[in-house]
């Protein structure tokens, strides 16, 4: 495409970070930039927590940036603009409205005449496939309805720029898959105006099916990893080995980096200290991939692809799962594969009781925060500490709930691990009960 | 099963007061006497318009009831307007809210009927020689007992609309104004409505109270159930006592019936929960709904409201591109250090003024006095309220858990917590006397005849809502007797029942303004206490001792809270909270 008029939107060098009164600021987004031209459409691909949506909401002008610029057509974007138009993740449908009245919200908006209004939401009804429920109220329809109402709503305003915030990602796969279908096919229709998707998703499959370019977002903070053009026509098929190939592809993008930073963070651990954002996974849940990986494991490393399809887990709950493997050295990850580790082996092996030993011994020689709350704990006369007091210690490096989440997932690790004890009551973490 | 408003649920509850609860606790005692104060140098005796003379015939009934239905109304509207605008100003601005929030708090545990005295003064010198002026007083009283909780709720649901809505709404650009008719407004809306209908039940006492009321030697009537059930005791007249119980009743059937469960019914579609827990049914709004010529209307007021938001002066968005509206900019300093200056200064006179009108107008010694008065009136409402729930936690579990009999008896225990209780007071003056009893402790059962509903229909809900499988476990395990109650159902019910008994509690010490002393012709029964206090002070028309007694019960009412309900109220919900 030759460029003669400027990117459909630019983004350029966004930095974005949150301050705390008394604390460091908190980097999420770390110089990004991204152009799309007319024609595309865009994935960002990244796990949870990695800033992607909060690129999204940067770029709808709904969040402002702490460093760098957003251009739409050459504008700067400060707020939101009417050639921009965005589709949430929970569809953030007014329930109070019908189906017509939602629609036609956007509409009001811009002052647009009573008439008008509703020929216009009616066709946009239309056009997504629900005319006969203009009069429903949203609690009436279905996931997948409501999100199609969802899109009308966007649609109604004639945007260039579409943005989705997963949009799929709160619906059932089959509901899902022909939403998913049936946007593309509005895409494709030469009669609709839009000039550009660019959307948010955790899903590789979902990704490759939609998306000509995909752009892996890397987190803490979040950044560009990679990214990857698409050159398959449509309509794509998940069965069909090219698009088989792109999803190992991407699998291996996402492990290699992962193996990277792990591998990083365990060298020089002493350095880094507290600031490790642990994985909120259950002890239960990485025993239990542990035992699908020996299972598989039988006919030697594991494709994670392969894996993904047998727990049925997405890259939001499945990569996790890995990373605290991974940390743990209970399994090794990279290149798109799995193995266990001697130490995975030794664990699975081993007795309700003896797990808990196993498992303590290597929480505290690989998790600097486990190591860390018993030395703070052991130093006290009573052994008693206030969980707010490590709150305070995380705020440092993470936000508020995020503090929160990595001392929750520790608590319930060292309670497993019988370190120390935590009671809810009173908020206090303690070395008593612990034999 | 729907549990009742706490106070403490639509705050965001701490347990350490603030700087900011003590500027409340000042500005709301300075303001009481400030009050007092000019009550008491304005020219008495009053000055009233000519007042109609009341009837008790029954024929005169329907008319009154019709009068003092209207007051209510004329209240709860005021209330609604109120409620909407300061809960949006203390939602949107963070500096306002931190002053409003906890007045409002404080306000809330003011003895209503306290201020009426004061209020009238207040509101005859604004309409002399008119009967507008006590109207006004009788209005502004039950706006009083209203508005809070509504306040409270509507401001709670602003700070918590969905941050998705919210950015809808930003996305697709309305203007603030379209974002409060389309987003904020109707998200509130459920809640409160909801606390409109638990105030309106309560509104009731308060009412009947206050259209009758003797201060200053002088006997001021509104035509209403108030006066006439005021006259009826006058008389001695038993039956015209039961023919205004029998009218209030249908009074209260039909409000419930023909308006609050139409619109709780209607406002079902502006939850935002898929499941509703149960869907309120209405009759009178499946006939509104589904008449030909009510559709049509509807559709009218619809496009009206359509209209009204999108009326183009306000629906003008700011067309400022430099500027994220979606960013909460911090204050600069110099503004951030005027505010507080101000606040201080506030703070500083309205302590100065309190402190000088406790000293110069009340002996230090009398201060202490009415302190121990209120002692002893709490202490009747934590027994009463220990007896009621003795009394009602069992009932309420045991009808509870059987679902046909819940049926039956929670809109009986709703309806009965609408009706006015002290059209009842008559009949215990008269079994009191009878019987020689103690007259200390048989008038306080009065203070809880209103309130002690609260408790069991709280129980009730509670009992009806716990999940079906613990009942299994818990039969299957053969749990019985004192381990039943222990492990199972007193925990389970817990959290509603807290709810209840804060609900009755704060009713009881309301009540007690008018049930330490009670009248039955030319017998009167008079306790010791605060209630009692501010009660004789009213007759005699002694506005600083009024506002002393005010003051002193709200410093009770607030203490009480902080160091025992709201301890009590967190600790239920974050150990016993089945949900």
């Amino acid at each position: 495409m030759t460029q003669t008029s400027p990117a459909l939107i630019d983004i350029k060098n966004i930095r974005k970070s949150f301050k705390k009164p008394d604390k460091q600021e908190l980097l999420v987004i770390d110089n990004v930039s991204l152009a799309m031209q007319e024609g595309d459409v865009v994935a960002l691909l990244g796990k949870s927590g990695s800033g992607k949506s909060t690129l999204l909401r940067i770029i709808a002008g709904l969040t402002p940036p702490s460093a760098g610029e957003v251009l739409y057509q050459g504008q700067p974007v400060n707020s939101p603009i009417p050639g921009i138009s965005m589709v949430f993740q929970n569809f953030a449908l007014m329930p109070w409205l019908t189906v017509l009245q939602n629609v036609e919200l956007g509409l009001e908006a811009q002052g647009i005449s009573h008439k008008e209004r509703r020929e216009r939401a009616l066709q946009a009804i239309d056009m997504i496939g629900m005319d006969g429920f203009e009069s429903a109220y949203p609690k009436e329809l279905s996931g997948g309805m409501r999100q199609r109402v969802g899109f009308a709503r966007a649609l109604v305003v004639r945007p260039d720029l579409l943005l989705m915030d997963e949009p799929f990602s709160a619906l059932d796969v089959l509901t899902a898959e022909n939403l998913r279908n049936d946007l593309m096919e509005l895409w494709h229709d030469p009669e609709t105006q839009l000039k550009g998707i660019l959307f948010v998703t955790h899903n590789i499959e979902e990704a490759v099916l939609v998306a000509d370019r995909i752009i892996v977002f890397g987190s803490n903070p979040g950044f560009i990893r990679g990214e990857l053009k698409i050159d398959l026509p449509y309509p794509r098929n998940s069965q069909d080995p090219a698009v088989l190939n792109l999803i190992d592809d991407i699998y291996t993008v996402m492990t290699s980096a992962e193996h990277e930073n792990i591998k990083a963070l365990t060298t020089k651990r002493k350095l880094v200290g507290l600031d490790y954002r642990l994985p909120e996974v259950g002890v239960a849940e990485l025993i239990g991939l542990l035992e699908e990986v020996d299972e598989l494991q039988q006919k030697g490393p594991v494709d994670l692809p392969d894996l993904a399809d047998v727990v049925r887990l997405d890259i939001d709950t499945l990569f996790p799962v890995l990373e605290a493997l991974s940390v743990l050295n209970l399994a090794k990850v990279s290149e798109g594969d799995i193995a266990m580790t001697s130490k995975g082996k030794e664990l699975l092996a081993a007795d309700i009781i003896d797990k808990k030993i196993i498992f303590a011994k290597l929480l505290l020689q690989h998790i600097p925060l486990a190591q860390h709350v018993l030395e703070v704990l052991q130093s006290r006369p009573h052994h008693r500490v206030s969980e707010t007091y490590f709150e305070n210690e995380l705020g440092d490096y993470f936000t508020e709930d995020e503090a929160q989440r990595v001392l929750k997932t520790l608590i319930n690790w060292a309670r497993y691990a019988e370190i120390f004890a935590y009671d809810y009551n009173t908020g206090m973490l303690t070395l008593e009960d612990v034999k | 099963m729907r549990r009742y408003i706490s106070i403490f649920s639509q705050l965001n509850v701490t347990l350490i007061p603030n700087i900011w609860d003590i500027l409340a606790l000042i500005i709301v005692t300075s303001l009481l006497f400030a009050l007092g104060w000019t009550a008491a140098h304005m020219a008495l005796p009053f000055k009233l318009g000519q007042q109609i003379p009341i009837s008790l015939s029954i024929s005169a009934l329907p008319n009154y009831a019709l009068q003092t239905t209207l007051r209510m109304f004329i209240a709860l509207f005021i209330s609604l307007i109120f409620s909407l605008v300061v809960a949006t100003i203390a939602a949107k601005s963070e500096r306002a809210g931190k002053l409003i929030i906890p007045i409002i708090d404080i306000l809330q545990s003011v003895p209503i009927l306290g201020y009426l005295s004061i209020a009238l003064a207040g509101f005859i010198a604004l309409f002399p020689n008119s009967m507008l002026g006590p109207e006004c007083a009788a209005i502004f009283v039950v706006f009083t007992s209203q508005v809070w909780n509504m306040t409270l709720s509507f401001y709670q649901s602003l700070r918590t609309v969905p941050k998705e809505l919210i950015e809808a709404g930003h996305m697709y650009q309305l203007s603030s104004w379209q974002r409060f008719w389309r987003i904020e407004a109707p998200f509130g809306l459920p809640g409160l409505l909801w606390n409109a209908m638990m105030s309106m039940s309560g509104g009731w006492f308060f009412i009947v109270a206050s259209e009758a009321i003797s201060v200053a030697n002088q006997n001021i009537t509104l035509p209403g159930i108030g006066s006439y059930i005021a006259l009826a005791i006058d008389q001695r007249n038993i039956n015209a006592i039961f023919y205004s119980i029998v009218t209030m009743l249908i009074v209260i059937a039909l409000y419930d019936q023909l308006l609050f469960r139409p619109l709780v019914s209607w406002s079902e579609k502006f939850k935002m929960s898929e499941m509703s827990e149960e869907t309120a049914h209405s009759w009178v709004l499946d006939i509104l709904q589904r008449t030909r010529f009510l559709q049509f209307v509807g559709k009218k007021l619809q496009r009206y409201f359509e209209y009204f938001v999108n009326f183009s002066l306000f629906s003008k968005r700011k067309a400022n591109r430099n500027k994220h509206i979606m960013e909460d900019k911090p204050p600069s300093k110099l503004e951030n250090l005027l505010w507080y200056c101000l606040v201080l200064v506030l703070l500083l006179g309205l302590a100065m003024f309190s402190w000088h009108f406790i000293f110069q107008h009340i002996p230090f010694s009398e201060t202490l006095h009415v302190f121990e008065l209120g002692g002893f009136t709490a202490l009747r409402v934590f027994v009463l309220i220990i007896v009621c729930s003795c009394i009602w936690v069992p009932i309420g579990l045991w009808v509870g858990m059987r679902p046909n009999v819940t049926q039956i008896v929670q809109p009986v225990a709703q309806f009965l917590a609408a009706f006015p209780a002290n059209l009842l007071f008559p009949i215990f003056v008269v079994a009191i006397v009878k019987f020689n009893l103690n007259v200390e402790i048989w008038t306080a059962p009065l203070m809880v005849l209103g309130t002690q509903w609260y408790i069991l229909f709280n129980v009730i809900a509670g009992a009806s809502s716990i999940p079906r499988e613990l009942k299994l476990a818990a039969e299957n395990m053969q749990l019985k007797g004192w381990i039943k109650w222990k492990r199972f159902l007193l925990p389970a019910i817990f959290p509603y029942y807290i709810t209840g008994a804060i609900t009755a509690a704060g009713g009881s010490w309301n009540a007690s303004v008018v049930a330490e002393v009670i009248h039955w012709g030319n017998i009167t029964l008079h306790a010791q206490g605060l209630g009692a206090y501010i009660q004789d002070n009213t007759a005699s028309g002694n506005f600083t001792h009024i506002a002393l007694g005010v003051v002193i019960m709200c410093i009770w009412v607030t203490l009480i809270n902080l160091l025992f309900w709201r301890r009590l109220y967190n600790f239920a919900e974050q150990r016993y909270n089945l949900n």
